[in-house]
């Protein structure tokens, strides 16, 4: 990407967790995924991103666990480097410069501080891969050249699948088209084993994975066909055997042996994880219905947890081949993205379309799928060449109130499907709820919709245009008769509109919502909502109009239009006349809803550049060129949670909203400022914690809270500084670290652990009251009174404490409290022990 | 190539009976296959296999077991008899009761000195074996249920049966019962049902291998009797198994038409210790897998729908050779169809009956490729059903129409046809020479005076026939002293020269003028396939199994000089890679450089005028020639003219006409008459 000022552009959110096969600790509790540059660690219990091991500025190609120590992982990427994590930190630790993009990675344990990667042979073209064993070297910098190269195979495929490590490391195997090649490290030799290009029946017999059994000389390949085969007696030339299973009906995605090689998980584009038995292959079981194809499955070292990950990018975390115990849902990346980019008012999400015929509701913030909200509401049939209802249009009111959308099914030329609903905002399930549903709004194809944006107004309306040369306007009406309880108010057609004949192609509401502009090929005609009166027309020709906005906040009296002439203008609304038009290759325009900024991304010579402008103003606020290769027709402004204080002109337009687009390769992309980036860093290294717990949001969320109180209330600060947990108490310790046959019965015990928890009873009524009163207001945070009962076992050492920091005046209550806690003794664990 | 008047005959239902055992021996690598209808037939394994002999079977006498002994061959039906063959002239040479009901298998020592046969009434019955018979010697334990399955442990000391529901093993010695071994019965439905243990396998390490009806191959140890491992392979019936000589591979076979292949492997490639594991799947089968054998480089498998396949394991042979392809055996090597050249007469044999047709006639011209109208259906003239039990083994129809000859392994009837108009009368001939006997071959003189009778020891009786008697005229031995059958018998069209071949290679050709051998055309190593005497020139065109084709110049007594050429220049290896023998040769009276010749998937017309096909050259090239200009033609083609326009061909004959009669037996319809076979899940059905 091109550097320009401070501002980048950046992958942040939303890319794909299911590019290369996850990697699980060894205590099955962290999940390590390839995301776009950086690696992410989940907590495999609560499904939360606990870690961003940031520092590749490439693609990250490749994850595997150190061997030697399995709190380390090694990670490569295309940017040419292996780097080393400790990954429960999230610490970089060391990095290797091999100097090559490398396509991926594998260790072995017998292989002592050796790795081996795949990269492009460099002397023919990118097609040809190899695999070669990289030494590294043990020394104390941070950064080390590694360049001892050995190549071990001179013909691979970059797929990682398609290469593993035999039993103990002794052999590696390697797939690709027909060939399996096993390579012996003791004899130095390797054997080739060939399959006929497609058998009789028309299948084929392509390797698309190998996997090799942990403890038996058995390679299992999987084929493009749908079929296992289970190759044995590979050490010699001719008398090499197979067996085939088969049972997958399309290619096979993903093989994993479990560790002990008891059984072999298969995975492909039927969405059913398959597990065989070794050895018994006649008996296998299922978990079918995963949502999607099945690319990688991996299991954790101890067995108990199955991994797979999915076309849809999409991890899910299997107990022992029985239930499904985690989702992790990145962005659904489908073929192509019809809706536009939208952020959801509410959610402050960003939606577009998710699974097939749903919406999907992604935060950017927290880069996390909140919800998929299913808009067809039909079942999707998983099969190939079927026409299915597609979510292609959505809209958001500005309060996020109301949503619509249209949703279409083309089986022939001639027979469309179009549905147009309109989904209300539930306060209580905070979720979008059915309210109506309009079959056939138009007799064609939507080309576009828009909400009415004013602020103030109490009706709100949508405006739809078609492909059939009308625009309606939907407006929300009360129902007529009110017994029907259920549903008060639903959508009816309010006013159908033309102009001769032409078809409209985009339309869009001032910002105040009293003039409609939409577009009819080089015509723009500009309508009063109101009174549905056509107020002005304005046109540019020759070239249809594609896209249409109004300016805001100050700028709200120009008009703009991209032509498909490559041409933009702006109109004066208040003189109804051209102010100014320039040539540009419009393929997008965007309004910040925030400023008057507008983007504009234009494809010019296969690639696209990027204008941020006001339409006041003859200088663009930014202009980079080249932002991505490819047409960019899908874009955002999402505001900012907090207001960006950036000095620099340059990125200024950036401090309100930040701006997200998809490249063709369905990549999202924002961009990024310097200031920001900074903070980032700066916030990622503080979250240095306890090893015993994962961190997640919420262990933060907690912590944060305590914080708060300890601010909050001396007293609390007290016990908190004093006893983090109730495990620290000696009294408790000393309970735990006596022998059980010395102790008392159970319930001798309790009663008298209890006694001591109670307060007792000596002071006068007055006091009582007191005491009453302080509990009632203590009850307003029963966490607190949660943290000072546990706590109060240690009184001695409280009270001391207390009396040493005491330095203003108390209240009646406080000295109360403390000369309490003062009288609480704690040798009742010593009686105990004296009975 | 000339173009023919083709009459397309498809109203021959040969079907070939099941498939029931096979036994492989290995020194002469013969393979000895029963039908379901009892015939027995033997496959030279070393010859192409080419099916070298047909024992006909008998009404009441099924083959439930084969057996080798040495030389013998022995066979076990349920009728409860012991059957030994005599393999020189194709008959049963004796039969012993064994007094035990049923003999569901019979299982010889590796010494050769004991047969063992499982008997329905739960009793193993040991057989000595003598010289020239075999004689009861005594009992083991008896067991409750039928035996169905035996197999001697390699030392001949201990011998492992199959019941209902358990595998027994026995003492040979002491007679008594070792070991029992329970088998499981399937889960499901078949709960209550009896599991039949179908068969057994004993290792010499001790290990017993058997497969049973409910699916399973189990893996047993025979020191403690206890199970090792338990293979489910089918919802079905285990049928067979089958041990290579290395036993380092085992194959079962099922119901549902698969063949699984097992190997002793060892898990981890340095390890000595090894164990059983399901390998390869095959499926050459749509039904039952009745019988299996492990050759050392291929598994031969039979069932129920008639077909030998031969598949050869890819690790054990050499890559894309001969050995390398599969092949399935679906008809016989031999004729079952007799042509009246002259009378436009079709002959079918049947083991039951015999069934004579007129060809029908067409009219008008086409062009070629078209199929004229017809005017006269074929028409079905004598359905002649055979007396005795014996089934039919050859039978004959003279060029002229008026004579037809059957024969069984016990006697040769002769029958008178007359034609008048539209009434046909049979009239069997009565008093016929007593040489007549256990005959293996017929063939009548070109002009219907004479009938060829290739009897034992390779001899042939002439017999000649006039409307009120029939006269021994002579027999006709060959100076050899072979012992061998004769499986090929033809004449000559000046009724000059009749022609023999027998099973030992050998082809004796006599002078019928002066009823002496003429000569003996040198012995080739491979069994002559199809003989011809060309009608011009005298020349003897002799196709062998291996698809070699020779000339022999009965004037000169030697090789002709186009068959040195062909020598010389070595046949086109695509011709060589055909999968089935030559069946028939004949020729072109009008253009005595034509050989026409027919296997089951080709007719093929050599010219001798033409160049021989260059190695490079592409052998099938009719379909290319057509598309040619006229000119270039010349150029291109060579002296093979192969059509495979007609498929599963059983005969191509040329009639006096000039009209080719084609008979076809399309597998398909072979497969229609089956029985349906065990219902399988298809995918996406």
């Amino acid at each position: 990407m091109v550097e320009h000022g401070d501002v980048r552009v950046v992958h942040r959110g939303g890319s794909k967790i299911n590019f290369r096969e996850p990697v699980i600790s060894n205590d099955s509790s962290f999940l390590l995924c390839a995301s776009g540059d950086c690696v992410k660690v989940f907590s495999t219990a609560t499904e939360e991103c606990v870690h961003d091991l940031r520092g590749h500025s490439g693609l990250v190609t490749g994850v595997r666990l150190r061997p030697s120590n399995h709190l380390q992982v090694y990670s490569c990427s295309l940017d040419g480097t292996v780097r080393l994590w400790d990954f429960t930190d999230g610490i970089l630790i060391k990095t290797y410069v091999i100097g090559y993009p490398i396509y991926s990675i594998y260790t072995s344990a017998n292989h002592e501080g050796v790795i081996f990667i795949v990269t492009a042979k460099s002397d023919q073209g990118s097609e040809l891969f190899q695999l070669v064993a990289v030494q590294l070297r043990q020394c104390a910098e941070q950064v080390v050249e590694a360049r001892e190269f050995s190549a071990v195979l001179p013909d691979v495929t970059s797929k990682p699948a398609a290469i593993d490590f035999g039993r103990g490391g002794e052999y590696i195997a390697s797939v690709k088209a027909q060939q399996l090649e096993v390579f012996f490290f003791k004899k130095q030799k390797s054997y080739r084993f060939f399959l006929r290009e497609d058998n009789k029946k028309g299948g084929k017999n392509t390797f698309t994975c190998v996997v090799c059994h942990p403890k038996d000389d058995c390679i299992a390949t999987g084929h493009e066909d749908g079929k296992i085969r289970l190759w044995r007696n590979f050490n010699q030339k001719k008398e090499y055997t197979y067996s085939t299973m088969h049972w997958h009906h399309g290619a096979v995605g993903s093989l994993c042996f479990t560790p002990e090689g008891t059984n072999l998980l298969s995975g492909g584009v039927e969405s059913v994880l398959v597990q065989w038995r070794y050895n018994q292959e006649s008996e296998k079981d299922f978990l079918p219905r995963l949502g999607a194809a099945i690319t990688h499955i991996v299991v954790s070292p101890d067995g108990a947890l199955f991994c797979t990950s999915h076309s849809d990018n999409k991890i899910t975390i299997i107990q022992s081949c029985v239930k499904v115990s985690a989702v992790i849902q990145g962005l659904v990346n489908g073929d192509g993205v019809r809706t536009d980019l939208m952020v959801d008012p509410h959610s402050k999400a960003m939606v577009l379309n998710g699974k097939p015929g749903h919406l999907q509701f992604y935060s950017l913030q927290r880069d996390k799928l909140l919800y998929n909200l299913d808009i067809v509401q039909q079942e999707y049939i998983h099969e190939e060449g079927l026409q299915q209802f597609e979510v292609v249009k959505a809209a958001f009111t500005s309060s996020g109130d109301w949503l619509a959308t249209v949703e279409e099914r083309q089986q022939k030329a001639a027979d469309l499907e179009l549905n147009l609903k309109l989904w209300a905002f539930d306060e209580q399930t905070q979720s979008f709820v059915l309210n109506t549903t309009i079959s056939a709004p138009h007799e064609a194809r939507i080309t576009a919709m828009c909400f009415c944006h004013a602020a103030g107004s109490q009706t709100t309306m949508l405006v739809s245009t078609s492909k059939d040369g009308h625009f309606k306007a939907w407006q929300l009406a009360e129902a007529a008769h009110t017994q029907d309880e259920g549903s008060s108010s639903s959508w009816s057609c309010d006013f159908v509109g033309s102009y001769h004949g032409l078809v409209p192609e985009s339309c869009c509401f001032s910002a105040d919502g009293s003039l409609l502009a939409v577009s009819f090929q080089e015509v723009v005609t500009v309508w009063s909502p109101s009174s549905w009166e056509l107020l002005t027309t304005l046109s540019q020709p020759p070239g249809a109009i594609r896209h249409l906005c109004f300016g805001r906040l100050s700028c709200s009296k120009y008009l703009l239009g991209a032509t498909d002439n490559s041409l933009l203008c702006c109109w004066n609304l208040l003189t109804c006349s051209l102010e100014w038009s320039t040539a540009m290759a419009t393929s997008l325009l965007l309004v910040d809803p925030l400023s008057e900024n507008i983007a504009a991304f234009c494809y010019q010579a296969g690639s696209t550049d990027l204008f941020v402008f006001k339409p006041n103003e003859p200088r663009p606020l930014f202009s980079q060129k080249a932002v991505c290769s490819g047409k960019v027709n899908r874009a955002v402004f999402a505001p900012r949670e907090e207001m960006l204080e950036s000095c620099e002109e340059s990125s200024q337009w950036l401090n309100r909203s930040q701006l997200y687009f998809l490249t063709p390769y369905m990549d999202l992309m924002t961009f990024s400022t310097k200031a920001e980036e900074d903070k980032l860093m700066a916030s990622s290294k503080q979250l240095v914690i306890d090893d015993s717990i994962a961190m997640t949001p919420f262990s933060l969320l907690l912590g944060k809270h305590r914080q708060q109180q300890e601010n909050q209330d001396p007293l609390s600060v007290l016990s908190a500084e004093r006893s983090p947990l109730p495990q620290g108490s000696a009294a408790i310790k000393e309970l735990l670290q006596t022998p059980a046959h010395v102790l008392p019965s159970t319930s001798f015990l309790c009663s008298l652990f209890v006694q001591s928890l109670l307060i007792s009873v000596t002071d006068s009524r007055e006091e009582d009251k007191h005491v009453e009163e302080e509990m009632e207001s203590d009850k307003e945070n029963s966490d607190e009174e949660m943290e000072s009962g546990t706590s109060r076992p240690e009184g001695g050492s409280v009270v001391d404490q207390y009396v040493h920091a005491a330095d203003r005046p108390l209240t009646k209550a406080q000295i109360r409290e403390v000369r309490r806690v003062k009288k609480l003794d704690q040798g009742w664990m010593s009686n105990i022990l004296d009975t | 190539m000339g173009e023919f008047t083709v009459h397309r005959v498809r109203f021959f239902d040969h079907t070939p009976a099941a498939v029931r055992a096979l036994a492989f021996h290995g020194g002469s690598e013969r393979l000895a296959l029963a039908r379901a209808d009892g015939a027995v037939e033997l496959f030279n394994f070393n010859d192409n296999y080419f099916q070298e002999k047909v024992i006909p079977g008998q009404d009441g006498r099924t083959v439930e077991a084969l057996c080798w002994v040495g030389q013998r061959l022995f066979a076990a039906g349920l009728n409860g008899e012991i059957t030994e063959y005599d393999l020189e002239n194709l008959k049963p040479s004796y039969t012993v009761e064994a007094y035990g009901g049923p003999v569901w298998t019979i299982s010889a020592n590796s010494q050769g000195s004991l047969l063992a046969a499982g008997c329905e009434d739960g009793t193993v019955k040991m057989f000595e074996i003598l010289e020239k018979k075999i004689q009861f010697q005594r009992n083991l334990d008896r067991q409750k249920g039928r035996i169905v399955s035996l197999s001697w442990h390699p030392t001949g000391s201990l011998i492992a049966a199959g019941l209902m529901d358990m595998i027994r093993i026995f003492d040979a010695e002491t007679g008594r019962a070792t070991h029992r071994l329970l088998v499981d019965r399937g889960v499901g439905t078949s709960k209550s049902q009896e599991v039949v243990v179908w068969s057994v396998l004993f290792l010499s390490d001790q290990t017993i291998i058997s497969g049973d009806s409910a699916g399973k191959v189990q893996i047993w140890d025979g020191h403690t009797g206890t199970l090792v491992r338990t293979h489910l392979v089918s919802k079905w019936d285990v049928l067979a198994l089958a041990v290579s000589k290395e036993e380092d591979s085992v194959i079962a076979g099922t119901s549902e038409g698969t063949i699984i292949q097992f190997q002793f492997l060892s898990s981890t490639v340095a390890q000595q210790e090894k164990e059983w594991i399901r390998t390869r799947t095959f499926k050459n089968h749509s039904h039952d897998v009745r019988a299996l054998v492990h050759t050392e480089t291929a598994v031969v498998s039979g069932g129920m729908d008639t077909q030998l396949v031969v598949r050869p394991l890819l690790d054990k042979v050499e890559k894309n050779t001969m050995e390398s392809s599969l092949r399935k055996i679906a008809f016989p090597h031999r004729s079952l169809v007799c042509c009246a050249k002259k009378a436009g007469l079709l002959l079918f044999q049947f083991p039951e009956h015999l069934e004579l047709w007129r060809l029908g006639e067409g009219e008008g011209h086409g062009r070629a490729g078209d199929s004229l109208p017809v005017k006269r259906k074929p028409e079905k003239l004598i359905h002649l059903k055979r007396k005795g039990d014996d089934q039919i083994c050859c039978s004959a129809l003279s060029p002229c129409g008026g004579w037809m000859s059957y024969s069984t392994v016990s006697s040769v009837r002769l029958y008178r046809i007359q034609y008048d108009d539209n009434n046909i009368s049979i009239t069997k001939v009565s008093k016929l020479p007593k040489s007549l006997c256990s005959v293996h071959r017929l063939c009548f003189s070109p002009d219907s005076s004479k009938l060829f009778a290739a009897s034992s020891h390779s001899s042939v009786v002439v017999v000649a026939l006039n409307q009120s008697e029939c006269k021994h005229l002579s027999t006709l031995k060959p100076k050899s002293g072979s012992r061998q059958p004769v499986h090929l018998l033809v004449a000559s069209e000046d009724g000059k020269w009749l022609a023999a071949a027998n099973t030992a290679c050998e082809v004796h050709v006599y002078n019928l003028h002066t009823m002496k051998l003429h000569c003996t055309v040198p012995v080739f190593r491979s069994c002559p396939t199809a003989i011809g005497i060309n009608p011009v020139t005298s020349n003897l065109v002799s196709v062998h199994a291996d698809q070699q084709i020779f000339e022999f110049s009965l004037g000169q007594k030697e090789y002709t000089e186009w068959s040195r050429k062909l020598q010389k220049q070595g046949l086109h290896s695509l011709w060589l890679q055909r999968d089935t023998p030559v069946t028939h040769v004949t020729f072109n009276p009008r253009n005595p450089a034509h050989i026409l010749l027919h296997d089951t998937f080709m007719f093929c017309i050599i010219d001798q005028s033409l160049p021989l096909p260059e190695a490079k050259s592409p052998l099938y090239n009719q379909m290319m020639l057509r598309s040619l200009p006229e000119a270039e033609r010349v150029q291109h083609s060579h002296a093979f003219k192969i059509s495979k326009n007609f498929q599963h061909l059983l005969c191509v004959s040329l009639l006096e006409d000039l009209s080719l009669v084609v008979v076809e037996r399309p597998l398909l319809d072979i497969m229609s008459q089956l029985p349906a076979p065990v219902r399988q899940k298809k995918f996406a059905t």
